[in-house]
């Protein structure tokens, strides 16, 4: 029996840091905390925007969550069975129901394979099915995602960039999945094609159940799909909460200037909004600031968040931010 | 009048044929006017521009057209003639601002050069101008700033100092090819403020090419919508996105999400994809996608027309 309110992937305090150089390098041994103590909580069926600039750990948390990287510190549960130090061998049941879609089509397809054979081969390798049950999955998943039957055939080559983009969705819905982590899967489309791919993935949802998680640069974009967003800043989330209630009432300084900062369509010639500006460039996660992490840069910061780090905690039911001031703008 | 182009028309022999890049774009930028060149990958966007700047050395390319630069033809001017103009009087920032400078020089270096080479300065008197522009583009300490190296600085500082080096000799007319898609948006808000003031500042001219609407709506006076290696649509910025004529341009605008309001539950999509140039569809280049096509957009390229606010549809003609 399914728990419907347990949640379907967990993660505590997690954290991962590389460490680059070696103690011959000039400044030898160093230690990138790209992700940083990160607690969060995805329920079936919802879809959680992961938004920040780059470099702020969201690809790495993504990477993390489905255990391509390994985890330095704190836990994964998935289901609430922790899966932070399985082995390759006991996660494979697992990356069956785990799959993720990645932001270039063009580079995580191989050239050489049709995409029929590209669709097929998760198939192959975790299903029990026979050759002609294998050729029929792989048409109905073409169906699903809005390709033709003759494509199979065809090389990635030979599609463009929406249509290879669905190639990777086939893919990664073939073993009917229940958490797929989607990794900026529209950024590299045509603005007139990224609208086919969102509104694919909200079908697919639908009828399939899905859980995402759903990471993008594009605020616009991440509104649209997601039911939750948390926002990052230099590996850790700085505020979560409802996708819409974010967008309309951001209360972490950070959030507010990000949101502010998106250059809008406006109809009407003086509709101005207030824009924040930040000053200075986000902090090398090498050397990631004492207290909080935002401090250097943030327009109200004072001495306490110079010295302490705020914990990201409840500010309003169903709002988390992690700031000592949280205001309202 | 600043720039006055008119029926540019890009070729380019390939393997697979000719390609038509451009097929007859004209339009007239005015002194301190911002004109928003926006389009799909494909669309032309940038070859126009590249031309203008007599950019495209390409044997296998044709240029046809004219391309005036204060009343001079700048279509057929000797090289000498254009590295003249080109980082004097025309400048140009690109998406990549690694592209515009050398990892081997400092920024300083490399600013001043600019500035020697068109002003026959010294190199003492150049270094000055140069702290002036970095303090101007917001470097916080421009002195200390001239002796790093581009790899020493952020993405969004990179770009800063390739637009100093575009107003070190106060060109009169700056190209802007999608100068903030590399950036990051709290980076972007910055050099879109800036991009705004320096205009006001120094009145030149600029040409903002970007797929962004939103981008374009921030800064530009006047847009053009491009398709397909044609001007699709063209007006002033509150005519194009108060008063879509185009239905591509309608529905472009119609599926970039809202920021703020009511989420629609499916985004109005455009099918299909931006054609090929190999390939291009008979007639209106953007018939096969277009939800109001009719008999005539199959026989014949609708034109753009003379008026302000233009847009090549014969739906529109008709209407």
């Amino acid at each position: 029996m399914i728990d419907i309110d347990r949640p379907i992937l967990e993660t505590r305090s997690l954290a991962k840091r590389f460490s680059i150089g070696t103690r011959f390098s000039a400044e030898g041994r160093r230690t990138i905390h790209a992700v940083d103590n990160v607690s969060l909580i995805v329920r079936r069926g919802e879809t959680v925007g992961l938004v920040g600039e780059s470099g702020c750990g969201k690809s790495t948390l993504a990477r993390c969550l489905v255990r391509l990287y390994d985890i330095t510190d704190g836990k994964l549960l998935f289901e609430g069975d922790d899966i932070t130090s399985k082995s390759l061998s006991e996660l494979r049941p697992l990356r069956r129901r785990l799959q993720m879609v990645f932001q270039d089509p063009s580079a995580s397809l191989n050239p050489r394979r049709r995409v029929g054979d590209l669709v097929a081969e998760p198939l192959r390798i975790h299903g029990r099915l026979s050759s002609p049950e294998i050729t029929a999955r792989v048409a109905e998943l073409f169906e699903l995602v809005g390709l033709l039957p003759d494509h199979v055939m065809r090389y990635p080559h030979e599609f463009s960039g929406g249509q290879r983009q669905r190639v990777g969705i086939a893919r990664a819905i073939a073993l009917n999945p229940d958490l797929v982590v989607l990794d900026e899967p529209v950024s590299a489309l045509d603005v007139s094609v990224q609208a086919q791919i969102v509104n694919l993935l909200a079908d697919l949802q639908e009828k399939l159940k899905l859980t995402y998680i759903f990471i993008a640069h594009d605020l616009s974009v991440v509104r649209q799909v997601s039911t939750r967003i948390a926002v990052m800043y230099l590996g850790s989330i700085v505020e979560e909460g409802p996708a819409e209630e974010v967008f309309a009432t951001p209360v972490h300084p950070y959030s507010q200037a990000l949101i502010s900062a998106v250059p809008v369509v406006e109809t009407t010639p003086s509709g101005t909004r207030k824009r924040i500006i930040l000053t200075g460039d986000v902090p090398s996660p090498l050397k990631p600031p004492l207290g909080c992490r935002f401090h250097p840069r943030c327009p109200i910061a004072v001495d306490r968040c110079r010295s302490e780090r705020p914990e990201l905690k409840e500010h309003r039911p169903g709002r988390k931010v992690a700031c000592h001031f949280p205001t309202l703008s | 009048m600043i720039l006055s182009v008119r029926d540019l028309k890009v070729s380019f022999r390939t393997h697979d044929g000719p390609v038509r890049a451009i097929d007859g774009v004209s339009f007239d930028l005015e002194e301190s006017e911002i004109l928003g060149v926006v389009g799909e990958s494909g669309s032309g966007k940038t070859v126009s521009l590249l031309a203008v700047m007599g950019l495209i050395t390409d044997p296998n390319a044709t240029i046809e057209g004219s391309i005036r630069y204060k009343g001079r033809e700048l279509v057929g001017l000797p090289p000498r003639e254009l590295r003249r103009l080109r980082g004097n009087e025309i400048a140009m920032i690109f998406q990549d601002p690694m592209t515009a400078l050398t990892p081997v020089y400092t920024i300083g270096w490399q600013i001043a050069e600019q500035i020697r080479v068109h002003r026959g300065v010294s190199k003492a008197k150049a270094m000055e101008r140069v702290e002036e522009l970095l303090a101007e583009v917001n470097f916080p300490n421009p002195h200390e700033a001239m002796s790093r190296y581009p790899h020493q600085l952020s993405g969004g500082m990179r770009q800063r100092a390739v637009i100093a080096m575009a107003l070190s000799c106060d060109p009169a007319l700056l190209v802007a090819d999608e100068p903030t898609t590399a950036l990051d948006v709290t980076v972007q808000a910055g050099i879109l403020d800036l991009v705004r003031r320096l205009r006001a500042k120094h009145r030149s001219a600029v040409v903002l090419i970007t797929h962004d609407m939103g981008v374009v709506s921030e800064l530009a006076d006047r847009v053009m919508v491009m398709y397909a290696g044609r001007v699709v649509e063209r007006g002033t910025r509150t005519e194009l996105f108060s008063d879509p004529r185009h239905p591509y341009t309608s529905a472009l605008l119609g599926s970039i999400p809202p920021l703020t309001g009511q989420k629609p539950r499916r985004l109005p999509a455009i099918p299909g994809s931006p054609p090929s140039l190999l390939r291009l569809p008979q007639g209106c280049a953007f018939g096969p996608r277009c939800p109001v096509r009719y008999g005539p957009c199959e026989a014949g390229k609708p034109g753009l027309g003379k008026d302000a606010h233009a847009a090549a549809c014969f739906r529109v003609a008709q209407a």
